[in-house]
């Protein structure tokens, strides 16, 4: 379980989160979404601690991430995998150098565990057939496929997605979110932030719709959007769908 | 042409352009590990090892390299006697590499520093979300990337050593242009052997711009 507590990021003067409060189950597909600016991506940083918060904690089923207690924080990041809108997969390193990378040397497995490990999970994905391309050669929705898969094989309780299909062509953006539904079957707990919004509404559990760095509204998904209650919602909403 | 291009003088050139081939290696590959380091440093955290960092940059390349060399033969030897009390005797050759070494890397500390800084931040984040040390990012993932963006700059940096390596004549090591000058004062005539020396530095570093070509063409695989 995440529990985030009072939290709140400014970048210079601009208010990024304003003392957010949000609890995440076990096993929860949480969609963060909202307008651009609104801090959803913040927001899903500050939990893996990519970004400092000001104030506020975030805590892990109990624990709290303290960024100076480092030794405590890294244990406690290693349990969630991050998902980048731009893959950032390591553009010197074959796909199957990116997966073996960190297991090798970071959970300290040989080369073949960590190979083999690797190539379960691109199979999953789909691109076992890739391993020794770098991926300069793939499309944009094989590198995100390859980077979910790369964070996967750290075995991580929790996934956080930040907009993984923004940077796609439309045509690839199925292959991702076919690829994250999966997980979601599997029980794995996951933050996505998203203008997904049949994917919020399908896949997800709970939608929490942010504007200005606060959460306005906060439902699960076929109520969200089906009856918004708050007028911002319904602003967005409307906006978002075109018919 | 004249009887001063025996193969005795010949073999003597080459000998001196094959040091000059040395030392220049030497400086690039020692620079580099100079570079490495000081560009951690110039990237650091710490606001002392940013200035240590800046302040050999700036020395090293703020004055003339023939004083460096003229500093590490007959000025250190000295500091050494004040200090010790006993006398030292510098090879020409070492002092040589030491200053070269010394100059070239401050120019690397910058190259590398602005190729580090070149490398995506997200690759950093990336690393971050993965439990990634500092250490083996830099060594796996950022130094590779930072060198592969700039070959060509250092490439010029060899060739920058390989001509630079002609200051330390000044102190008696037999390296190409001594070579040249050795020959030409005992033949009173210092136009072919002087010609020669250029043909020499000419081959060596034209060789060294077409080895780099094919270099980046092999790296441009992962592009």
């Amino acid at each position: 379980m995440i529990k985030v507590e009072h939290l709140n990021k400014s970048f210079g003067a601009l208010k990024a989160l304003k003392d957010i409060n949000l609890t995440i189950h076990d096993g929860e597909i949480v969609s963060l979404i909202g307008p651009s600016g609104s801090g959803k991506s913040t927001l899903c940083r500050c939990i893996h601690g990519l970004e400092k918060p000001e104030s506020g904690t975030i805590s892990l089923d109990g624990e709290v991430m303290d960024p100076k207690d480092k030794a405590n924080f890294e244990r406690l990041r290693k349990r969630m995998g991050f998902v980048f809108q731009h893959f950032n997969l390591f553009a010197n390193k074959t796909v199957i150098e990116n997966c073996n990378l960190a297991q090798i040397a970071v959970a300290g497995k040989t080369k073949e565990e960590a190979e083999k490990t690797s190539m379960d999970l691109l199979a999953r994905v789909g691109l076992d057939d890739k391993r020794d391309e770098y991926p300069s050669k793939l499309s944009g929705g094989q590198k995100q496929r390859v980077a979910i898969a790369r964070a996967l094989c750290m075995n991580p309780e929790i996934m956080l997605f930040d907009e993984p299909t923004s940077a796609l062509d439309p045509e690839m953006i199925k292959e991702v979110l076919d690829v994250m539904k999966r997980l979601g079957e599997q029980g794995m707990t996951m933050v996505v932030v998203t203008h997904e919004m049949g994917f919020a509404r399908k896949v997800g559990d709970r939608v929490v719709f942010l504007d200005g760095g606060e959460i306005v509204e906060e439902n699960n998904s076929e109520e969200f959007f089906s009856n918004p209650k708050s007028d911002r919602a319904r602003d967005f909403l409307s906006k978002v769908f075109y018919d | 042409m004249k009887d001063i291009f025996t193969q005795e003088n010949l073999l003597f050139m080459l000998k001196g352009a094959g040091w000059s081939l040395l030392l220049a290696i030497g400086g690039l590959v020692i620079g580099c590990v100079i570079g490495i380091v000081f560009a951690a440093g110039k990237l650091s955290r710490s606001r002392l090892l940013r200035w240590i960092a800046t302040v050999y940059v700036e020395i090293f390349r703020g004055t003339p390299m023939l004083l460096q060399v003229l500093f590490f033969y007959l000025g250190v030897p000295v500091l050494y006697q004040r200090i010790t009390g006993t006398r030292m005797a510098a090879n020409p050759y070492i002092v040589g590499l030491i200053a070269l070494s010394c100059n070239s890397g401050a120019y690397q500390t910058e190259l590398i520093r602005s190729g580090i800084q070149s490398v995506d931040r997200g690759q950093w984040e990336a690393g971050e979300t993965l439990g990634i040390s500092y250490r083996t990012m830099m060594q796996e993932i950022i130094l590779p990337q930072a060198f592969k963006l700039i070959i060509p700059p250092l490439v010029s940096e060899f060739i920058t050593l390989i001509k630079d390596s002609s200051l330390i004549s000044n102190i008696g090591a037999l390296e190409l242009l001594y070579s040249a000058q050795v020959l030409g004062k005992r033949y009173y005539d210092y136009l072919d052997p002087l010609i020669l020396a250029g043909i020499m530095y000419l081959c060596m570093t034209v060789f060294i711009s077409w080895l780099s070509r094919k270099v980046e063409r092999r790296m441009a695989v992962s592009d």
